[in-house]
């Protein structure tokens, strides 16, 4: 027990890298100093060539040896993020049994079992949750993405965000779309405002929206860590209709998608292969998470961004495109990074869906659309 | 995991209340042992409450934290009567000699300015997490990594099931502790608090300022600090709390809600025990 929490504690991939730079900074110097040596030794007037032979394999051998974990050392850079989720996989007990959302009695669950809040309407009070971050003074930096035919459904968005989102608050929206000219004139409320940032076009949705993971991971880079204290990435082809408010903030926030929320854990669609970096076994997962809310605090969202992005990369390395594109690898990554506080499915409903029992206020919903008419490619 | 129907688990501003069955203690364990975390635990034994001292500290090396490191500070006015308890392995004991007091409710209240010098002068860059407990008390059960979070308090025992207005918060204004009768959330037990040291720190610093303040006034608030601190957790909500089984009245007494009783007041005559009436 008292080595697999060290090695939990310290990280697989540190210790590696430790010894790396350790060894290799010791071959180099071993191997200087064995090669002055051999130049000294060649300059006296009595060489000893059994001294020499030894100095001149020390030397060879200390090279080799520099030369190896130098390229260990750059191996493991590169490789640093699967090392990075094998580790977890090893120290996070992952085989528990699946949480409920909802009870057998009918009502819904409030909390995860690591702990995180699941918002509900009537588990939050949201005049003393106003109050509690207004003293704050916080930004809430909220991105979107509208390419090509998806500019349709800005005004709806925004025209309903500022009825219902974030209320009270300072909110800083980023519109990425390829066609600045599309974007309607919305009035926004006080200490509100729109950026629009142009980005080229894409012949596949599927492309679009693998993208945002990296769009959204250099926007904070850029701007967000001066900007914003919290961000949230929304999918545009959606409309409030309730109340969004404070009660979604904290460090690292999924929302669970409606679809999915009362099925058992081997019917989620996450991504099955595991030839790709999205892989969730059977026998795992917390909940399914929609890809179409991610939010928290900036340095938090970026971590997520970049990770996703970068295996994200790596199965477009091999060809590989996981079953939901950027949903199934942020799956992945709340599997291994529990959310914080998980927002229920009223935060991300669908229009089409009938209303259900448990969920009994709709916050925010995906509108009913022709995927044919609006989609780039089928 | 489908959690508890028959009590709160989450507060109004969203935090979390941990009881049995609303956490996998497992999954959290993994998910801190990651952290290479130091859970700093102060105690207090002055006078004969020195006696306390050997059944908590076992009790503790049972269960409390089990598997994580943990540095125990002992503040006592006796070092000499300290019992010899083996410790785990990643456990230690720092014994720290404070002057005697005449009067249990100033041994009380004098914890929150030992506590904020401590945090200041020795946890800074030992501790990550602080944890300030009681010491005439035993544990029965599991109190682990699901405890942690920024702001800890505890859900006092007895008024866990009472309305706001039987709480027995300081009710006259000119005490700084002062609480109107139409406004609280819980009662919380001054025998259990915790958090990160930063937060920690602010919660004992204002406390101890307070207390002098009502001192140089001549007002001791009802119950002391634990006055206090329900007023600091009113105007400073913990960010996790924990449920009575994290401080019982009497592990003989039930109550249908606790399922377990993991830390709980020991049985104790007052009047031979404390130094004054």
């Amino acid at each position: 027990m008292a080595s697999d929490l060290s090695v939990c504690h310290l990280g697989l991939l540190h210790i590696l890298m430790k010894v790396n730079f350790y060894l290799f900074f010791l071959a180099l110097t071993g191997f200087s100093l064995t090669g002055h040596s051999v130049l000294r030794v060649t300059k006296d007037t009595k060489p000893n060539s059994e001294m020499m032979k030894f100095l001149q394999n020390a030397n060879t051998l200390l090279l080799v040896v520099a030369v190896v974990s130098l390229t260990g050392l750059i191996f493991l850079g590169y490789s640093s993020t699967s090392l990075r989720y094998k580790e977890k996989r090893f120290c996070l007990k992952l085989s528990y049994k699946q949480p409920s959302v909802v009870g057998p009695d009918g009502k819904v669950v409030p909390v995860t079992p690591w702990l995180s809040p699941i918002v509900w309407e009537g588990t939050f009070d949201p005049l003393l949750i106003d109050s509690i971050y207004r003293q704050q003074n916080i930004t809430i930096a909220t991105t979107v993405f509208a390419l090509g035919k998806y500019t349709q459904f800005l005004k709806d968005f925004l025209e309903s965000a500022e009825q219902n989102y974030f209320v009270g608050f300072r909110v800083h929206y980023y519109l990425f779309t390829d066609q600045p000219e599309q974007v309607p004139e919305v009035k926004l409320g006080e200490e509100r405002q729109l950026t629009v940032l142009k980005v080229p076009s894409s012949n596949r949705w599927q492309e679009i929206t693998l993208r945002r993971m990296e769009k959204l991971e250099k926007l904070i880079e850029s701007r967000l860590v001066n900007e914003a204290d919290y961000v949230f990435s929304l999918d545009v082809d959606t409309k409030f209709y309730g109340r969004w408010g404070a009660e979604s903030l904290g460090r690292l926030i999924g929302v669970i998608h409606p679809g999915y929320y009362q099925t058992a854990r081997e019917q989620f669609p996450y991504e099955r292969r595991p030839e790709s970096q999205a892989f969730i076994p059977y026998a795992e997962g917390d909940y399914y998470y929609g890809g179409a809310v991610i939010g928290g605090l900036v340095k938090d969202v970026y971590e997520a961004a970049k990770t996703c992005r970068e295996q994200l990369d790596i199965d477009a390395a091999k060809s590989i495109e996981a079953a939901w594109q950027e949903e199934s690898h942020l799956n992945k990554y709340f599997l291994y990074n529990k959310p914080s506080k998980v927002l229920s499915p009223e935060y991300l409903w669908q229009d089409f869906k009938p209303h259900t029992n448990e969920v009994k206020i709709i916050r925010f919903s995906q509108v009913i659309k022709n995927y044919a008419a609006v989609r780039p490619n089928p | 995991m489908v959690g508890r129907t028959d009590v709160a688990s989450v507060s109004p501003w969203s935090a979390p209340i941990i009881w049995e069955g609303n956490f996998d203690s497992t999954l959290i364990d993994s998910i801190y042992k990651q952290q290479n975390l130091t859970i700093a635990t102060t105690v207090f034994a002055l006078g004969k409450y020195t006696r306390f001292v050997k059944d908590f500290l076992e009790s503790a090396e049972q269960h409390y934290f089990v598997g994580f490191r943990v540095h125990y500070y002992l503040f006592t006015d006796q070092p000499e009567s300290v019992p010899e308890v083996k410790m785990g392995e990643n456990r230690s004991l720092t014994v720290q000699n404070v002057p005697s007091l005449n009067r249990w409710q100033d041994i009380s209240m004098s914890r929150m300015e030992k506590l904020e010098n401590l945090i200041e002068n020795e946890l800074v860059n030992e501790a990550d997490y602080i944890f300030c407990l009681d010491i005439d008390t035993k544990f029965y059960g599991r109190w682990g990594a699901e405890t942690l979070g920024r702001l800890v308090g505890v859900i006092h025992p007895w008024f866990f099931d009472a309305p706001r207005s039987q709480f027995t918060y300081e009710r006259r204004p000119e005490s700084k502790a002062y609480i109107p009768v139409e406004e609280g959330d819980y009662y919380y037990a001054g025998a259990a608090f915790g958090g990160s040291l930063e937060d920690v720190h602010h919660l004992t610093k204002t406390c101890r300022e307070q207390l002098n303040i009502d001192a140089a006034n001549s007002i001791e608030a009802v119950w002391q600090e634990e006055s206090h601190l329900n007023k600091y957790f009113l105007l400073n909500k913990p960010s996790k709390l924990l449920s009575p089984e994290y401080m019982w009245r009497d592990i003989n007494e039930k109550a249908a809600q606790i399922k377990i009783v993991r830390f709980t007041n020991v049985p104790k005559n007052y009047a031979e025990v404390r130094p004054n009436p």
